[in-house]
Parts: structure tokens; C-alpha cells; sequence
């Protein structure tokens, strides 16, 4: 037995194993759980609750308060009223008639009191009854002009009555009374009312901030999950939206958009250092090249040189390229906007059709510049000036011999668009959205010099400026459109640029990062 | 011309001294920022030629402070690896005559001291610039070679002014950019080639000897031929 046993164990064993909570090497960091935390006192869900159920129950305690003073209370101040209004009369009735008055006035009273609530009475000065509906003079009722909430015994029926001592010349004391056991049963009504209301408003705070916290909590988890789970490299996660359209929607979406950003932004620049390290491999690497090739082959001291030149000029182009990407960065890191001004692009417009003229002039092209005397745009005119040199810089790389290039600038709606036309080949439709990465060049710029940068920095220089830029078909040729906002810096909100350039482009490929 | 150079990397800083040398010039290196402001500040030189980053407290920008600060208007070529328009601008700003961003060609650099160490000198508000016959006058805005009258257009005119201002020296094509353009990058299609050639059709073409020479890897220059 023990021995079959000992061979079942190694048997169960493998069996046993996946339960135990071993090292999984691959999986992704465990996310941690919203209530991973949970400290009462530090809640703020049970913060917003505790709240919540303190201003419900302060709201009751303040209408209950009401309710008594308006009721029991007000009902107190007419007895204590009544009782004060009869010993006056009967004090009259004393100063007109003495005691044989008063007695008639008081059986008069009696006999009119409906209610049966009202008590009297008129004693000698030995507190022996005159008249009045008591038996005898109650022994706690001692001092004059003081309120006692006292039992009496009245026709056989003990009740409570609340009444004063009042003495008249001559020994004689009157006592005035009113039945106060319709009151108490009032207050005892009250209570217990407000007994129950206080346990069923309690009951009520305590289910409503269980709810505040569940929704603070269903909203947060929500977040914090997201949030924990992209910290740890998820970035395919998004916050839940309900559909509701409420704040906690409102929050869920502008952190989804957040991160839509974010991840847009990523694989800008994974996309980028791909580009990198494939384009500069290539003249990095015919750079490399020739120098190695000059070392072991060049026979004469000329073709070493030359070869020296060549590499040198490489060298340059890489530089060169480096210098575009750099510049692009530091135009979409936004820090030069703080160089932005208010200036006349005028000028700026008609010294690069000026600076190209030459050489599109050389190439059997002709440049036309259609720009309003005075062009006012705010943003930064050195970079402007680099976004619309390399916008004709391709336009007149690009463009067959015999054919226009057209600059043109137009304001309208708060917009100033800056054209720039060709008659070249054109973007195909499929290529334009990727037009403006960086390092894309077209079927059409194979054999054209160039890294593929330059329309990524005229994009850069747009959107800093809260602008776009459009791309659009001329046919043939490309049209170009860097469209900046108005020059009025207040009313230029970057995100009208975004919708104002969705609306007109006429693919619907807003070209935007 | 008496250069001082403050530059901490060896092989760059070789690199620069020889070449001065080769240029016939008299070239100091300082390796440290302490070195490099001691022998500023200690020294006269007619071009100071400044890196940015230097190790050992003092930076560039550190010594042309104190330079400056003592009423030293030595000129200073700003040498650095940070290139962006920022760092230039702050560069400027400091004190610096001109910015040069790492690398570099050392015929750039050449050309840019020698501008530089000529602004120096500064011979007073001219109204008439003369190289061999040719006459720029920039009052009446009119040119004239061997007594001939020459047509320019604006940029033309300044282009050569530029040059003439320059003869003798080699001008770059970044410096002609900078200085007649007022474009702060380069543009990829060699636009500034074409307008000196289009300058030369009209400066030269027409007369037996040219005066705006291509200098090899370089740019150009200005100056009487001398052959």
C-alpha cells in the first residue's frame, strides 16, 4: 500500500503544478486592482458620501425643528396665552364684584367651555375651594406667577394640566389651568414621527452615499484601470464610455482622446527613429564605403582626394538631414512660439518667389507671385519663410519644363491660406495623407535629390501656428495650402484650424499628424 | 591675423590650428574654459574663435560674459553642436559676432573669421565701393565697369555689394544667404549659384577679366584678377 502510494505521489505531482502560483516569466505585470488601497478614511468616494448623507440628515433636522416649534411649541404659548388672558379677566371681574363675581364668572366659564379644557379655581385664604371644577387646591402649586405642569384629578379623570397661581387683595388666590393632555399626545405624535423620519432619512443617506461612492467608484475603477494598464505598456486600453453623455463621460472621453494623442505621438516617433536608422543607414553607409574603397584602391594621390571629397559631401548630406529632423522637432516641441509675432508676409512671399526665380528661370520655368500688397499673419517669419522656400523648392524640382509655379495668398473668414501650384506630377490621392512624414518620398521623387523632410516641415510650421496644411490635386500638379488662422492672436484658437481644415479638404484627408 | 582658439575636442582643435596656419595666420589653442578665458582676457587677438560647451566650469558663453563685460570687443565666431535657432539667437544675444554650428566646413569657418576680423577693422560709412574698375555706388545705386554703365536689379546690386564689401575674401553660400537674403537655413536646390552666375553675365561676361571668381568647396570671391 505504502509503496503504490510513494508512486502516486511523483504522478500527482506534474497534475498539482499549474495551481501553484509559480513565476510567469512572460506575462504582463498584474494590473493593479482600483481597491487595492482601500483606506476608509482616506476615500474620497466615502468623503463625497459621508458628505452627502451629513447635508441630507442637517436638511431633515432643520424641517423637523420647524415642525416642533410650529406646532408643539406654538401650542404651548397659547395655553401659557389663555391662561394669562382668563386671570385678567377674572381679576376684573375680582375688582368689580370680589369673590360672588368671580365665583359666576368662573361657573359662567365652565359652562361655556366646550373643550372641557379649561380648569379654575378660587380659594380663601386657607386654600379652601370657592369655587372652580378642581376638588382642592393642589399642594405643589405654591408660589404665584410660575408655571407648573402638574397631574390633576378633575370630575374622577387624572389628567395633566399646566396652570398658575395668581393671589388677589384679601388672601384669596386664584388658580387658572388649561387640560395639556391633548399637547402631549400631540408631542408624543410628534416624536415619534420625527423618530422614524430620522431612522428612514439615516436609512436613506446611508443607501444614497453608498451609491455616491459606487458611481465615484464605477467611474475611477474605470480610469484607474486604464490608466495602470497603460502605465504598464498597454496602450490599446481606453476608459469606458457610457453613452450617457454626463461629466464621467465628458472626463472618459477627453482622456481617451488624451490617449489617442499619445499613442498617435508614439508611433510618430517609432515611426521616425525607424526612418532614421533605415535612411541614414544608406549614405552613412555609401559614405563608409568610399573611404574604404579609396584606402584599399585609390593608386594615386587624386583619386584618394576625390574619393575624400565625395565621402566629405556624404558626410554633409547626413548633416544636412539631421539638421531638417532636428529643426522639425524643436518646431513641433512648440518652444519657439514664443517668438511669434504679428508681421507682413508679404514680403516674405515675394523674396522666395524673387530667391527661386533665377533658377526656375534656368529651368524653363516661370514663377508667378500673387500676393496682396500687405498680408498680415502672426507666427514666426523665419520659419514661415523656410515652409514656403521648400514648398517652391519642390514645386520648381518637380514641375516639366515650360510650366508655371504659382505662389498666391488669400484672407478670408479669419484664415490666410498661402498657395503655392505646380504643374508637376502631382500626389497620388493614397500618398498625400503620407506625404508629410518624414522621409516619405513619392514614386515621383525617386530620382529627384531631396530626404523626404521637406513637406514634413512645412506641416511642423503649419500646426504650430494652429494651422494646417492641405494638400490638394491641381491636375495636373499639386496644390499646396499652408492655411494659418487669423493675424489677431486672441481669436486664433489652434483647434478651429483642425475643423476649418477638415471642412474644406476636398479628399477628406485632413493632413494633420 | 592673431586667432585665439577655445576648443576642447583635440582632433577638431588640430584641425582648426592647421589650417589657420596654412591660411597664414597665427593661431593660440586653450583647451579649458579656464585657459581659454585667461588668454582672452590676458592676450590681445584680432578673432577670438569660441566653443560652447568646454569642460572644467567656464563655457563659451561664461568668457564672452566676462569679455564683454570688460569693454573687449574682440570679435567672436560662437562654435557649436547645439544648432537650433534658440541656442543661436542666446549665442547672439551674449555677445557673439557670428554662430557657426558643428560640423562645419573649415572653408566656412575661413571665410567667416576673415569677414569677421575685416567688420573689425570697420573703415567708416562708405559711400562708393572700387574694385580694380569696377565701381559700386551706393548712393546713386548705380554701377559701372571700366566707365560702363551696368544694369542690376535690387537683390543683384545687393549681391554684388555683398561681394565687394567681401573682396578679397571668400564668401560663402550660407554667408551670402544670411547676408542678402536674410534666410537662416539652407535651401536644397543651390539657388544662391544661379544668382551669382546671373551676376556674372552681366558684371563680367561683357569685359575681359572676371572679377567674381569660384573658389573650390568654398564659394566665391570678389578681387582683381591677378593673372
Amino acid at each position: 500500500m505504502t509503496g503504490s502510494g510513494e508512486g502516486a505521489a511523483p504522478a500527482a505531482g506534474p497534475a498539482a503544478r499549474p495551481e501553484q502560483p509559480g513565476p510567469r516569466r512572460d506575462a504582463r505585470p498584474p494590473i493593479p486592482r482600483p481597491r487595492r488601497r482601500f483606506n476608509l478614511l482616506r476615500s474620497a468616494a466615502v468623503r463625497f458620501a459621508a458628505i452627502y448623507a451629513v447635508l441630507l440628515s442637517l436638511s431633515v433636522a432643520a424641517a423637523a425643528g420647524f415642525v416642533w416649534w410650529e406646532t408643539a411649541g406654538r401650542l404651548s404659548r397659547q395655553i401659557e396665552e389663555a391662561i394669562l388672558n382668563d386671570a385678567q379677566a377674572l381679576s376684573d371681574h375680582w375688582e368689580v364684584g370680589g369673590v360672588p363675581d368671580v365665583r359666576s364668572a368662573i361657573e359662567e366659564r365652565l359652562s361655556q367651555n366646550v373643550d372641557d379644557d379649561a380648569i379654575y379655581m378660587l380659594a380663601d385664604p386657607y386654600f379652601e375651594r370657592l369655587a372652580g371644577n378642581l376638588s382642592g387646591w393642589p399642594a405643589a402649586v405654591t408660589q404665584p406667577g410660575v408655571e407648573y405642569e402638574i397631574r390633576v384629578e378633575r370630575g374622577g379623570i387624572h389628567s395633566l394640566a399646566s396652570m398658575q397661581r395668581f393671589d388677589f387683595p384679601g388672601g384669596y388666590h386664584l388658580l387658572v389651568g388649561r387640560d395639556v393632555t391633548l399637547r402631549l399626545q400631540l408631542t408624543r405624535l410628534l416624536t415619534s414621527a420625527l423618530f422614524w423620519a430620522v431612522v428612514v432619512v439615516v436609512a436613506v443617506a446611508a443607501v444614497g452615499a453608498i451609491a455616491v461612492r459606487s458611481l465615484f467608484n464605477r467611474m475611477l475603477a474605470s480610469v484607474w484601470a486604464t490608466t495602470a494598464a497603460i502605465s504598464s505598456g498597454d496602450f490599446s486600453r481606453r476608459v469606458q464610455v457610457t453613452g450617457r453623455g454626463d461629466e464621467f463621460d465628458q472626463v472618459a472621453e477627453a482622456i481617451n482622446d488624451m490617449l489617442d494623442r499619445i499613442t498617435r505621438l508614439m508611433d510618430g516617433v517609432r515611426q521616425v527613429s525607424n526612418a532614421i536608422a533605415h535612411d541614414l543607414r544608406t549614405p552613412i553607409a555609401r559614405a563608409r564605403t568610399r573611404l574604404e574603397d579609396a584606402m584599399a584602391h585609390a593608386g594615386t594621390e587624386d583619386e584618394l582626394r576625390a574619393a575624400i571629397e565625395r565621402a566629405t559631401a556624404d558626410l554633409d548630406a547626413i548633416t544636412g538631414v539631421f539638421q531638417a529632423l532636428l529643426r522639425i522637432a524643436e518646431i513641433e516641441a512648440g518652444s519657439r512660439r514664443a517668438a511669434f509675432c504679428v508681421f507682413d508676409a508679404a514680403p516674405v512671399l515675394n523674396g522666395v518667389a524673387e530667391l527661386y526665380d533665377a533658377v526656375a528661370e534656368d529651368r524653363g520655368l516661370s514663377i508667378a507671385a500673387a500676393v496682396p500688397p500687405s498680408l498680415r499673419v502672426y507666427g514666426d517669419r523665419d520659419m514661415l519663410q523656410q515652409a514656403v522656400a521648400n514648398l517652391v523648392d519642390n514645386a520648381v524640382k518637380f514641375s516639366p519644363p515650360g510650366a508655371a509655379v504659382r505662389i498666391a495668398a488669400t484672407q478670408s473668414d479669419g484664415w490666410t491660406d498661402i498657395v503655392v501650384t505646380d504643374a508637376g506630377p502631382g500626389i497620388p490621392a493614397a500618398d498625400r495623407e503620407r506625404a508629410v512624414e518624414r522621409f516619405f518620398r513619392g514614386e515621383a521623387a525617386r530620382h529627384t535629390p531631396g530626404a523626404g523632410l521637406g513637406l514634413a516641415l512645412v506641416q511642423a510650421v503649419a500646426q504650430l501656428h494652429g494651422g494646417a496644411l492641405l494638400l490638394e490635386d491641381a491636375a495636373p500638379g499639386l496644390r499646396a495650402v499652408v492655411r494659418l488662422p487669423a493675424a489677431d492672436p486672441a481669436t486664433a484658437a489652434p483647434a478651429k484650424a483642425a475643423e476649418a481644415a477638415a471642412a474644406t479638404a476636398p479628399y477628406g484627408d485632413v493632413i494633420q499628424d | 591675423m592673431r586667432i585665439l582658439v577655445v576648443e576642447d575636442d583635440k582632433d577638431v582643435a588640430g584641425f582648426i590650428l592647421r589650417g589657420l596656419k596654412e591660411a597664414g595666420h597665427v593661431a593660440e589653442h586653450a583647451a579649458t574654459g579656464r585657459d581659454g578665458l585667461f588668454m582672452a582676457t590676458s592676450e590681445a587677438f584680432d578673432v577670438i574663435v569660441l566653443d560652447r560647451m568646454l569642460p572644467g566650469g567656464i563655457d563659451g558663453l561664461n568668457i564672452l560674459e566676462v569679455l564683454r563685460g570688460q569693454k573687449n570687443a574682440v570679435p567672436v565666431l560662437i562654435l557649436s553642436a547645439l544648432a537650433d535657432v534658440d541656442e543661436r539667437v542666446r549665442g547672439l544675444k551674449a555677445g557673439g559676432d557670428d554662430y557657426l554650428p558643428k560640423p562645419f566646413a573649415f572653408s566656412e569657418m575661413l571665410a567667416r573669421i576673415e569677414a569677421l576680423y575685416r567688420r573689425g577693422k570697420g573703415e567708416g560709412p562708405v559711400t562708393k565701393l572700387t574694385v580694380d574698375d569696377l565701381e559700386l555706388d551706393l548712393l546713386s545705386r548705380q554701377v559701372k565697369r571700366a566707365g560702363q554703365k551696368i544694369d542690376l536689379q535690387p537683390r543683384e546690386f545687393r549681391l554684388l555689394e555683398y561681394l565687394m564689401r567681401h573682396a578679397g575674401q571668400v564668401v560663402t553660400r550660407t554667408m551670402l544667404l544670411e547676408g542678402v537674403w536674410d534666410y537662416h537655413f539652407d535651401p536644397q536646390t543651390n539657388v544662391i549659384d544661379v544668382h551669382v552666375s546671373r551676376l556674372r553675365q552681366k558684371v563680367d561676361k561683357p569685359f575681359p577679366t572676371p572679377l567674381i571668381h569660384t573658389v573650390r568647396n568654398a564659394g566665391y570671391m570678389l578681387r582683381p584678377d591677378a593673372a
